[in-house]
């Protein structure tokens, strides 16, 4: 497994692809801010048809993302059955009422604010998702450091992300072949043995694999110092990094635009949540 | 004359967290435009004299120096890593470790960006070092896209770029397969005459290293030199075999014919060795004196593989219909070039991974439904780096680990695990902790865990990499006297002299298939089979051919054989 | 120090791609239906201790965030956040576990058990659900019994699975320092 298959990178020719990878992390962050601060149900879909008119741009097909799309959708049923268990009122705290459609049993009523703010929370989902997808699929995983780098972060912090994401298949195999190698001895982290002999056992498979990979830590240090890695304190080129076009900019000012938007139709009135029972 | 590009000078280095000095007294002059082969056994003090030329030492690994080390005009010790970095480019041992980037491009520019060297320039840069090294039609690879000699050749891009004047290799053959390690020879003989650079390469494979000419060879062992001289010169010497360093498998035919070795008959190439005609007279009647090894018996067959095909995704098989047998009490290697099945082939036989078609037998029985655990009391498997296998700090407990639980009481593990490290050579050991020991030790410790088990067949993967000449022949005779005991050995390995020494037979593997099923020395006097499997042909087989004895196999053959009884008693004799 | 730093941003590199591959790939049944001990927060607890809470905050930071990516989704910033922080915090205790120094007896014990439970407790039962009802709105009781089932969990794997990690690591190097030549 490759670095560009951990994060399901899908190179091609499309406007979202040739945004730097600058813009589009600059953009992803922007985005993400602004559908985080607003509960307002109107935002929330001006958002989201913005969000799928730009994954309609990125020429990324809906079967090339399926695992992720069928992962989070999962996700997303499991996280409103638990918000519905655990508080089937947490509607009517929010908006102040409580319009009853039907009763469950218990405690459970199903009521209209419940349902709406349930929705509210799905469609935050469905505006973050696509945006999210584009950004690890439209990004090129060598962009990333340079692009944290040009953000403001320090470009150490920056080639720590991208060590791991070369070292993450080499771990990944390490891991493989040792668990392996130690199933063969005995040692199994299944429902066969007791919880506390799966966890001692699990100690068996991480002690070699920490070991090998201190190992790997003196080396990469020792070839990155022998480059020159560290030798100016404030900056480094980047080979992959590419100049901003018009494009780029158009993407950030409309990355901004967003979020002063969100953030004023929510705040305008003073309230978060778009209220329609009041 | 000239005067010297690096100069030791009275100069000794003691590491921080040792007693005694680990170089003594050093003094070495390097001309611009040499290559030099700094050879040793392991623990000689090699890589240490290395590490000081390019600053690793005293820089990341503290300790003290004493005299004087200059490198290109810059007084070493004084200076930095990355002061001497625009001096001397290294290419270290481990092709992963060094391989940072994710993808060639960037791997190669990364001294580059380091250096802030504007984009344009960079890519400039890069595209021309790309070139020099053959891998301008990769820059977008991944590291894993890429096969050992690929990743080699980025790390030497790497280094390149700087314009560095000396070009130091740190066992540039240690991970490569044979074919593989006579390119990368090829390469840096071909680097060296473009970019005119100094080149000093540290190995202790003295016989692939001398592939392509060398000017000198500084013999290092104790930390001290102990000789620094033309390879002409030092092959006509006892000095490489008294210190643990191999010398070329047909200069130990020469002696072993009674041909004296002298520097006027150039003995640093199989090919341009100077043969007279009573040398070869000599040569002969040692091969007609000797006798045949009989062949042993046939016996039963313990493992049969029947028509075996698997592939980690269905677009790409990885092994298709591989059928062989193993019979109880052989030794087998398992060779071939990287990615061609050896590894996935042991990851079937023990059940990690599941054959898509085809069985795997033991004793006529199909062992299709058998679990990882039950197949791994009768089949052992020993992973090539034993700090990926090693899990517990004490000896015995990580050698008892694998016959836990399975029914035994205390008195009986005890027993088990103590009987097994007797075998091993273990026992004086018991008590210790495995981070006291060598790496040939912790080697055993893995073998003894696996054989607690009681295993009929072991299956090694690359049991003697990266091993000098005396570790090697102490796991190879070791695992012969387990073989002797009765436990049949399969070993998958790089090694031609592990090969042609130890394992009678040779099980060939290209490109998903079996492609032979012969005597280890045929396959290596097989052209053909050589070119396919990425193999190197014996330097015996050159021999046997000027000697026009025919077929060279069976000389490789009474070669091995006198040999493993001259080592085997110690000394010499019939010459 | 210079050679420090390197070392470092290439530990918290290693680190966040075990985080990664323990957090992603490996899970250990728990015995409770559809929850599962995961490991990446005992290995954080060891780098954490080997080389501080700056390292040890970016490698939750770094690794949670690639794992959460890797799902296809946003990153859940409010444990990303808690992530980084249970680095921080057990990194914090680091000055009193001098692990490299092969120093890991009761005291160290005892006090890494400590920092990981404070840790993980104040992460997952403080700081995610507080940023969770501040960002996301979600329930209070929902977000708490979640924290709380979080901070067990991973108490329980840092505490046992870390500390054996330790010992066992802190054996390998206690035999080094002025070995004499074999």
């Amino acid at each position: 497994m490759a670095a560009n298959t951990v994060l399901n990178y899908l190179p091609r020719k499309s406007v979202v692809h040739e945004l730097t990878g600058t813009t589009k992390l600059a953009f992803f962050l922007l985005f993400t801010f602004a559908s985080m601060i607003t509960y307002d149900t109107r935002v929330l879909i001006c958002l989201m048809l913005f969000s799928f008119a730009v994954f309609h741009l990125s020429k990324i097909q809906l079967r090339e993302v399926r695992f992720m799309l069928v992962f989070m959708l999962a996700f997303l049923f499991l996280n409103n059955l638990f918000i519905f268990l655990f508080d089937p009122d947490q509607g009517t705290n929010l908006y102040g009422t409580r319009t009853v459609l039907f009763h469950l049993f218990w405690r459970y009523d199903v009521t209209a604010e419940q349902l709406f703010y349930m929705f509210n929370i799905s469609l935050k989902y469905f505006v973050a998702l696509p945006i999210a997808i584009l950004f690890i699929s439209a990004t090129n995983p060598s962009e990333f450091a340079a692009s944290l780098n040009k953000i403001g972060v320090s470009y150490r912090i920056g080639y720590a992300v991208s060590i791991a994401l070369r070292y993450i298949p080499d771990i990944q195999r390490d891991y493989h072949n040792i668990s392996q190698a130690q199933q063969a001895r005995g040692v199994e982290l299944g429902k066969k043995e007791k919880l506390i002999s799966r966890l001692k056992n699990s100690v068996s498979i991480l002690m070699p694999l920490i070991m090998s990979s201190l190992s790997r830590i003196d080396i990469i240090s020792n070839a990155m110092e022998l480059r020159g890695f560290g030798k100016d304190k404030k900056k480094r080129t980047w080979y992959v990094q590419r100049p901003f076009k018009r494009n780029d900019w158009i993407a950030l000012a409309i990355g901004v635009g967003l979020l002063v938007f969100s953030a004023v139709v929510t705040f305008w009135d003073g309230n978060r949540f778009f209220n329609p029972f009041q | 004359m000239r005067s010297p590009i690096i100069s030791f000078q009275n100069f000794s280095f003691q590491y921080r967290a040792q007693k005694q000095p680990t170089l003594h007294d050093i003094n070495l002059n390097i001309y611009p435009g040499e290559r030099i082969l700094i050879c040793g056994p392991s623990g000689s003090g090699k890589s240490t004299l290395a590490s000081c030329i390019n600053g690793l030492i005293p820089f990341s690994y503290p300790g003290e120096c004493t005299g004087t080390l200059t490198v290109d005009g810059v007084d070493a010790p004084r200076s930095s890593i990355f002061e001497l970095s625009r001096h001397v480019g290294t290419v270290l041992q481990d092709p992963d470790g060094q391989f940072i980037g994710l993808t060639v491009g960037e791997d190669i520019a990364f001294a580059l960006e380091n250096d802030c060297v504007p984009q344009d320039e960079m890519h400039v840069i890069t595209d021309r070092v790309a070139g020099l090294v053959g891998v301008e039609n990769h820059l977008g690879y991944a590291p894993h896209e890429l096969s050992g000699g690929q990743k080699q050749r980025v790390s030497l891009a790497g280094v390149m770029v700087d314009q560095v004047k000396i070009l130091l290799f740190d066992e540039p053959l240690a991970n490569l397969d044979p074919a593989t390690g006579k390119q990368a020879i090829e390469l840096i003989d071909e680097i060296q005459q473009k970019s005119d650079t100094t080149v000093i390469i540290i190995e202790h494979r003295l016989e692939d290293v001398l592939w392509r000419h060398v000017d000198r060879i500084v013999l290092v062992n104790d930390g001290r030199i102990l000789a620094d001289t033309t390879p002409d010169e030092l092959l006509s010497t006892q000095l490489l075999t008294e210190n643990g360093i191999r010398e070329p498998l047909y200069l130990t035919a020469l002696r072993y014919a009674g041909v004296a070795v002298t520097p006027e008959k150039q003995p640093d190439h199989a090919q341009r060795l100077l043969l007279s005609d009573e040398d070869t007279q000599k040569i002969r009647s040692w091969y007609s004196a000797c006798t045949p090894a009989p062949q042993p018996d046939e016996r039963p067959v313990l493992l049969e593989v029947k028509d075996l095909s698997f592939g980690y995704t269905k677009e790409k098989k990885n092994l298709q219909n591989i059928s062989f047998q193993i019979r109880k009490g052989e030794m087998v290697a398992i060779v071939g070039r990287n990615g061609a099945g050896k590894s996935t082939l042991s990851k079937l036989i023990c059940g990690f991974e599941m054959p898509d078609s085809g069985a795997i037998l033991m004793d006529g029985r199909d062992i299709a439904d058998d679990s990882i655990r039950q197949r791994a009391m009768r089949i052992g498997y020993v992973m090539q780096n034993p700090n990926q296998m090693i899990s517990k700090n004490m000896i015995f407990d990580e050698v008892s680990l694998g016959i836990r639980n399975t029914g035994l009481s205390e008195d009986e593990i005890r027993a088990r695990v103590e009987d097994t490290l007797k075998i091993c050579g273990l026992y004086p050991f018991r008590n210790w902790p495995i981070s006291a020991l060598s790496f040939g030790q912790k080697k055993r410790v893995t073998i003894a865990s696996v054989l607690v088990m009681g295993p009929e067949l072991i299956i090694l993967d690359e049991p003697t990499a990266g091993q000098d000449f005396r570790h090697y022949t102490e796991i190879m005779e070791f695992l012969r006297g387990l073989n002797q005991q009765g436990v049949t050995v399969a070993m998958i390995t790089h090694d031609m002299h592990l090969m042609l020494e130890y394992t009678p037979r040779a099980l060939v593997f290209s490109d998903t298939q079996l492609i032979a099923d012969r005597s280890a020395a045929e396959v290596l006097c097989d052209p053909e089979m050589i070119a396919e499997a990425a193999l190197k042909e014996t330097s015996l087989f050159t021999l046997a051919q000027r000697c026009g004895i025919a077929p060279p196999e069976a000389f490789v053959e009474r070669f091995i054989e006198y040999d493993r009884e001259v080592r085997s008693h110690g000394s010499e004799h019939g010459a | 120090m210079q050679k420090n730093s390197i070392k470092t941003v290439v530990a918290i590199g290693i680190g966040a791609a075990l985080f990664f591959v323990l957090g992603r790939f490996v899970a250990i049944p728990s015995g409770i239906p559809n929850t599962n001990i995961t490991l990446q927060y005992a290995i954080l607890a060891l780098l954490a201790v080997m080389y501080g809470p700056v390292a040890g905050g970016l490698i939750g930071f770094i690794g949670h965030t690639l794992i959460d990516l890797s799902w296809g989704g946003s990153p859940w910033w409010s444990w990303v956040i808690a992530s980084a922080f249970v680095g921080v915090v057990v990194g914090l205790f680091a000055n009193k576990i001098k692990l490299n120094e092969g120093n890991f007896g009761k005291k160290e014990i005892i006090t890494f058990a400590i920092a990981n439970i404070v840790a993980n407790v104040i992460a997952w039962v403080g700081v995610a659900p507080v940023l969770d009802i501040l960002i996301y709105a979600e329930p209070a009781n929902k977000v708490f019994a979640q924290g709380a089932t979080a901070a067990a969990i991973n108490s329980i794997a840092a505490v046992v699975v870390g500390a054996l990690l330790c010992i066992a690591y802190s054996k390998t190097i206690a035999k080094k320092g002025s070995l004499d030549k074999e």
